[in-house]
């Protein structure tokens, strides 16, 4: 059974202007000890798929539905002191900004021993010394001395290893990382992805990792969701997405992506903006910015499918196995046809 | 700390000297001459010119201005009213407690008000309480502070009979019929209620705000993703967030009261320091009117370092260098 | 120390071509850091930008990369005269521009404009998009009123806006829109050169290579010169003939940009470009890492001689602490700041265990 699974997931906010699908049917699970890259854009829905499942987003303006069942039971379901319990202790969360996701008045120590003492029955200096212990284990240098220090003592990639630290402390069986990496440089990104990797083989647990860069998610990923407009598009192992990707939207993404390692003179580049949430298109969502768009995209929703014979490669695009593989072949090659 | 709180004391001093300058001559810039009035009507020439050699107006402001700071700063001592030789230091002394009867009672009464009106309706956005005290920090922001004493005296004072209508009573020594604890906090309450309505909505608007900000913060969801109950991500890391611009304000506000709660002074006929100075400029008494400037403005230092002191204590990221 | 005297423009241009546009020698930024009681004294100063030299060609782009605090967006300011310089000399054209005044500035401003980082934020809200566009266009007096309407017509247009756009609000524009006014404001007045600040860093991918291919669009067919500032690897390689790469307020290496991807000198730019992680699992896979060892230190209170030495995986006590390195040329305008730079690229796993004393990622 895994860890965690996703069913038909959506998550609805209330706004003056209208109900905003922020997140609109997704599925997807994953097993102890992978990880799981959720790619996608800005307003994709990556994240408010995470928040949902922690039972972190607003309750006043949110309609939920669906199933997330995690160890057997339905957290969509569950009280919110149930669900508490498991907040923290069985799932913890990381999130983007190391600067200000920290209690700037509250010294770190105290953030980590609350983070404990909240789940576990121990003493203050019992939870002071796990703190410890994990401080040190994410590389905090004279740990024993900087516990006490506040938040703004600390650099930015030092905060998320702190956080980090938090996230680690009650040993979560699954822990999401909201783009954990995208608020620092490059070197320290390094640090932390690394850190990332090995802790994951230390403590076993299961991460799920947001990101909008696919290098992240090439380095760490073991499964891939790339997420457009509020639904799954495709969703592969790693090799497979990079190396066979199905969805003109994971062409565009990765056409549009200068790298290190490929010369190309012009970017592909998506043409348009993603789609209003309140209102988006009929069939395909991503129809009116696809260069492959045919007919029966403007109408019918594509259904989330294997679209060759590979059973865990699903996507939702209405193009036939073969235009796919030439195409991904071209784009790939750095050749893709301008989109525009 | 110390370099802090040096330069904080010469900041001081030289704000005390500009004020107590300006005071100066701004009186006598006023076409009134005080030895005039302490002469009395009938007084010839020679006796104002009496008056003022005794009263020292006779003298060129300067001289006069750097007499005024050597008896304070030598001796603490405020001089001599010009209208009835009464010492300035004791019409001051006599007048401090009571403004800061008021203004510190009605500083627990605001902030007994605003507190959870503002929490509870930074909580429950757009529900029928957030709208309710919305309407009241419009009544409370729009009415004038005379307006409101006037219509809590009449119906409070006079139709209901509830309270009295004006007086003080000493909280400690009785000096005529009434005194002590009880009949001191119940001349007040109408007082305090009437100070307080104003701050109470500003401080209302201000909290809802600041709960709101905080609430959206980043580490409060950090907070509830460890898996923290409400009331606990409430208190320890939502309030002492949003709490922090409301002390500056506190401090501020309170200090700045303490120089004369004028209107509810005037209101309740309350023997306070707003009085004290009307009556002073009424009767061109430099010597009273510098005292409570004085006694003012060292409120308000020593307001503001206290409040400055308590911010960095409460929030880590300030460094007093 | 040979190399470190040869004039400074030579060294980092492989010799004066006479085409250069901006030449910028030993640049300097320090922010004074003062404490007192009532009079305020210096005790310290940020070394912001300390001692850069560059040159830029007419009509190429130099890509200019660097983690956060490297001084990178100063060095920007100071170039535009944003800011007052504290030391070295700015060439604009053949021009001294480093002490000019405001007045004598004024008709180079229109040569030199700027685009900055965050498309919500460099726009008045409450200006109609014409009138951003316009503004500089008004300021140096460029035809009537008439014209200048026509014009902002047209620079919509070229930058990919609808023209009848012209009488909205920014913040009726997404981010890539507001970017692309954002280039537009900075196209009107026929600049020679554009400096870029970041400007694609806050955009979703998608949007960014819109908005690169606009840069490179516009580049060819008006001639421009770029400064191109940011800190993706990725993006600098893109769009950029030259790169120039800023370590703590200096410029550590300068190269073609063929040549500082395929054969980077400095360690600080092999780190760099080993933790730039590639959309490629295969690739990642066969990756060596050099993991740099804790933060970029204070820049008011900089490390002894090389500036990287503290966490140089390359690092040998007794040189790098003691003499600061020159920039010593490596052919072809390469060049680079440092005492032992490397030998080869990318490196073998046992050459980076031998320069990290054993950390391997």
């Amino acid at each position: 059974m895994a860890l965690l699974e996703v069913r038909d997931l959506k998550t609805h906010f209330r706004t003056d202007d209208g109900i905003v699908k922020a997140v609109d049917g997704v599925s997807f699970s994953i097993e102890k000890g992978q990880t799981l890259g959720i790619v996608g854009e800005s307003g994709s829905g990556k994240s408010v798929t995470c928040l949902t499942i922690m039972g972190l987003n607003p309750k006043r303006n949110t309609i939920s539905s669906g199933e997330a069942i995690f160890k057997g039971e339905n957290l969509l379901a569950m009280s919110s002191s149930r669900l508490r319990d498991i907040r923290g202790n069985d799932i913890a969360m990381i999130f983007q900004d190391p600067m200000t996701s920290l209690n700037p008045v509250h010294r770190i120590g105290a953030q980590l021993v609350e983070a404990i003492q909240l789940h576990r029955d121990v003493t203050k200096r019992q939870a002071r010394a796990r703190a410890l212990e994990l401080l040190n284990a994410v590389g905090i240098p004279r740990a024993e001395r900087r516990i006490d220090d506040y938040p703004h003592q600390f650099s930015g990639g030092m905060r998320q290893r702190v956080m980090i630290a938090m996230a680690l402390v009650n040993d979560p069986d699954l822990l999401i990382a909201d783009e954990p990496t995208t608020a620092l440089d490059v070197t320290t990104q390094a640090q932390i992805l690394t850190l990332m990797t090995d802790l994951q083989k230390d403590f076993g647990s299961a991460i799920i990792i947001i990101t909008h860069d696919l290098g992240v998610i090439a380095e760490v990923a073991d499964d891939v969701v790339v997420m457009y407009a509020a639904k799954v598009a495709e969703h592969a192992p790693v090799d497979n997405l990079f190396k066979r990707p199905h969805h003109p939207y994971t062409w565009g993404l990765l056409g549009s992506l200068p790298r290190l390692d490929a010369d190309v003179e012009r970017l592909v580049q998506i043409r348009g903006q993603p789609p209003s949430l309140l209102n988006p298109p009929r069939g395909c969502r991503f129809h009116p910015r696809c260069p492959y768009v045919m007919g029966i995209c403007k109408t019918v929703e594509p259904e989330l499918l294997p679209a060759g014979d590979e059973a865990d490669h699903v996507q939702a695009c209405h193009l036939d196995v073969a235009t796919k593989d030439r195409e991904a072949a071209k784009v790939l090659a750095g050749t893709m046809a301008e989109a525009s | 700390m110390v370099r802090y709180l040096a330069r904080r004391v010469i900041w001081a001093a030289v704000l005390f000297i500009a004020v107590t300058l300006v005071a100066y001559v701004l009186f006598f810039l006023i076409p009134n001459d005080p030895a005039k009035l302490v002469a009395g009507k009938a007084a010839t020439d020679a006796d104002v010119k009496r008056a003022a050699h005794f009263l020292g107006t006779d003298r060129p402001f300067y001289v006069q201005y750097a007499k005024f700071l050597d008896r304070l700063v030598i001796h603490q001592n405020l001089g001599f009213s010009f209208a009835n030789r009464q010492s300035v230091n004791s019409i001051v002394g006599n007048a401090a407690p009571v403004t800061a009867s008021l203004v510190f009672g009605g500083a627990i009464f605001w902030m007994l008000l605003a507190l959870p009106i503002g929490i509870l309706s930074a909580l429950r956005p757009r529900s029928l309480l957030d709208r309710a005290s919305m309407t009241f920090v419009l009544i409370g922001i729009s009415a004038h502070p005379i307006w409101i004493g006037l219509i809590f005296a009449y119906f409070f004072g006079f139709k209901l009979g509830w309270t009295p209508i004006t007086g003080y009573c000493d909280f400690i020594n009785p000096s005529t019929d009434c005194g002590g604890p009880v009949q001191w906090a119940y001349h007040l309450v109408l007082p305090w209620a009437t100070f307080a309505i104003l701050f109470a909505a500003l401080y209302v608007r201000m909290i809802r705000a600041n709960v709101l900000d905080t609430m959206n913060e980043d580490y409060v969801r950090t907070a509830r993703s460890k898996g923290a109950p409400e009331h606990l991500v409430l208190r320890s890391h939502i309030l002492r967030n949003a709490m922090l611009p409301v002390v500056t304000m506190l401090g501020m506000d309170i200090s700045l009261a303490l120089g004369g709660a004028v209107f509810t002074e005037t209101v309740y006929s309350l023997p306070g320091l707003g009085k004290t100075a009307i009556f002073g400029l009424n009767n061109n008494d430099i010597p009273t009117v510098e005292g409570v400037i004085v006694f003012a403005t060292l409120a308000i230092i020593v307001f503001n370092l206290v409040v400055d002191l308590l911010y960095a204590w409460i929030d880590p990221r300030i460094r007093l260098t | 120390m040979a190399e470190a005297t040869v004039p400074v423009a030579a060294a980092t241009n492989g010799g004066v071509r006479g085409d250069e546009l901006l030449v910028v020698e030993d640049l300097k930024k320090y922010f004074p850091v003062t404490r007192g009681i009532i009079f305020q004294k210096q005790v310290a100063a940020v070394k912001a930008v300390d001692g850069v030299s560059f040159a830029v060609r007419q009509g190429e782009t130099l890509g200019v990369v660097g983690e956060s605090g490297c001084g990178k967006s100063t060095m920007a300011r100071c170039v535009m005269r944003l800011l007052d310089v504290t030391g070295g000399r700015i060439v604009f054209d053949g021009r001294d521009i480093t002490r000019l005044s405001r007045a004598e500035m004024r008709p180079y401003r229109r040569e030199m404009m700027m685009i900055f980082q965050d498309p919500y934020a460099s726009l008045n809200p409450r200006k109609r998009v014409g009138f951003i566009v316009a503004e500089a266009l008004e300021v140096h007096k460029m035809g009537t009123e008439a014209e200048i309407k026509k014009r902002v017509q047209e620079l919509l247009e070229v930058v990919g806006l609808n023209p009848e756009h012209y009488n909205r609000f920014p913040h009726e524009f997404s981010g890539g829109q507001r970017q692309r006014i954002g280039v537009a404001r900075a196209l009107a007045v026929n600049p020679k050169l554009i400096v870029c600040d970041e400007p694609v860093s806050a955009l979703d991918v998608s949007v960014q290579a819109q908005i690169l291919n606009l840069l490179k669009d516009l580049q060819s067919s008006f001639g421009l010169t770029y400064v191109f500032i940011a800190h993706d690897l990725n993006v600098v390689r893109h769009i950029s003939d030259r790169v120039m790469v800023m370590y703590l307020g200096h410029a550590v290496e300068i190269a073609s940009r063929t040549d500082l991807y395929a054969e980077p000198k400095h360690p600080y730019t092999g780190a760099l470009l080993s933790a730039v992680p590639i959309p490629d699992p295969e690739v990642g896979r066969e990756r060596r890492r050099i993991v740099l060892e804790g933060d970029v230190p204070s820049p008011i209170n900089p490390p002894s001689a090389c500036w990287f030495h503290p966490r140089c995986p390359r690092f040998r006590e007794g040189h790098c602490d003691v003499e600061t390195p020159p920039l010593k040329s490596f052919g072809d305008g390469h060049v680079a700041a440092c005492h032992y730079p490397l030998e080869r690229w990318p490196m073998t796993e046992d050459e980076i265990r031998h320069a990290t004393g054993g950390r391997v990622s």
